[in-house]
């Protein structure tokens, strides 16, 4: 059973127990651990808030060229990454809820499932990206630089290129983060005393969620 | 697997340290909040049949803010976090207004080039007034 092993690993690590902290009892440095990623979370939200900020501006500034340039976006990729988040979000809930009850297994596999999602998010976003490549809507193609297209029309893309990729970038590590934890979780690392990394494991991933449900409506139905 | 929760009762003498952590919601939350979280999702593709003009991004907002409150009331546990949690979520929420209150505001005086449209009683002066670029 995990919980009831008290015999330390080689890096003297106890499974189920919290990692001995000097000056700090078990339920301060949860505290703070938690307290430090919501810090953390804090950051990216201005991040990925100012690129908001810039696709709303400009969103309003040319709403014609935006209205026109979104329509090369499918909605229905982003309404099904939309889904394939949510319910990885939903995943990584359940894993904090097993960690919390000390049921290890359960963790692992919820976090795996969540993992899973994000790299069919990752698969679906690289359809879309090189569709448009091959539209020649990128940078520095020829098509990109004929007159036809407006600075106003290429500043959607610019924005949509950025924002998306930025949140890309998010949920692969993300996903590292969460192998991390699992990989934990397989060798029965937490329990109700200790399940602090998978928590803001999640929490981490809940962020990458809740910017891509901002995302979703922006880019795709609204431009 | 069910036992695994009765051992923490069973190995604490006078405290129980379960309290100490986190609050662990039923299943069911987690489901309900999915569930809603979907209705929502298939809302703001559906709402997008009614054109309401500039309000369609209002509207789209609105939705998505309800999915981000549940994601994070419920599924980042922050309805049951202290005060201290809630002011570091919430800061960045209110810089962000801030941010983009204080662009909305300067972007229509920065004309450089374009009429601005600003009824006054008094003539408008031919010279543009001195701003930045």
């Amino acid at each position: 059973m995990n919980a009831s092993n008290h015999g330390a690993t080689v890096d003297g690590v106890v499974p189920g127990e919290p990692p001995h902290i000097h000056h700090m009892d078990t339920p301060t440095a949860y505290q703070s651990a938690k307290l430090g990623m919501w810090l953390f979370l804090a950051t990216e939200i201005l991040l990925f808030g100012g690129l908001f900020t810039a696709f709303a501006l400009y969103h309003w500034m040319y709403f014609d060229e935006f209205h026109h340039a979104a329509k090369e976006l499918d909605w229905r990729f982003g309404a099904v990454n939309t889904a394939v988040l949510l319910f990885s979000s939903f995943t990584a809930a359940l894993g904090v809820d097993a960690a919390q009850r000390g049921d290890n297994q359960r963790c692992a596999k919820n976090l795996l499932i969540t993992i899973v999602c994000g790299a069919i998010f990752m698969v679906i976003k690289g359809i879309e990206y090189s569709s448009k490549y091959h539209h020649g809507l990128f940078p520095g193609t020829e098509f990109w630089n004929s007159p036809e297209f407006t600075q106003q029309y290429k500043m959607y893309f610019g924005l949509y290129y950025c924002m998306t990729g930025l949140h890309a970038f998010h949920v692969l590590a993300g996903m590292s983060l969460l192998f991390w934890v699992y990989l934990h979780a397989r060798k029965g690392r937490f329990s109700e005393r200790y399940y602090v990394p998978v928590e803001v494991g999640a929490l981490y991933w809940h962020l990458v969620d809740l910017i891509w449900i901002y995302l979703f409506p922006l880019l795709y139905l609204v431009g | 697997m069910g036992h695994s929760a009765h051992h923490a009762f069973e190995k604490m003498p006078t405290e129980d340290h379960s309290d100490d952590l986190g609050h662990a919601s039923p299943y069911s939350t987690y489901l309900y909040i999915f569930i809603t979280l979907l209705a929502l999702t298939v809302a703001t593709v559906g709402i997008t049949r009614f054109d309401f003009g500039s309000w369609n991004i209002v509207v789209a907002m609105v939705i998505a803010s309800i999915k981000a409150m549940l994601v994070a009331l419920y599924f980042m546990h922050l309805k049951y976090e202290n005060v201290t949690t809630w002011l570091y979520a919430a800061f960045p929420i209110v810089l962000l207004a801030i941010m983009m209150g204080g662009i909305f505001i300067d972007n229509p005086f920065r004309t450089h080039g374009r009429e601005m449209v600003v009824e006054t009683k008094a003539p408008v002066s031919a010279a543009a007034p001195a701003g930045h670029h």
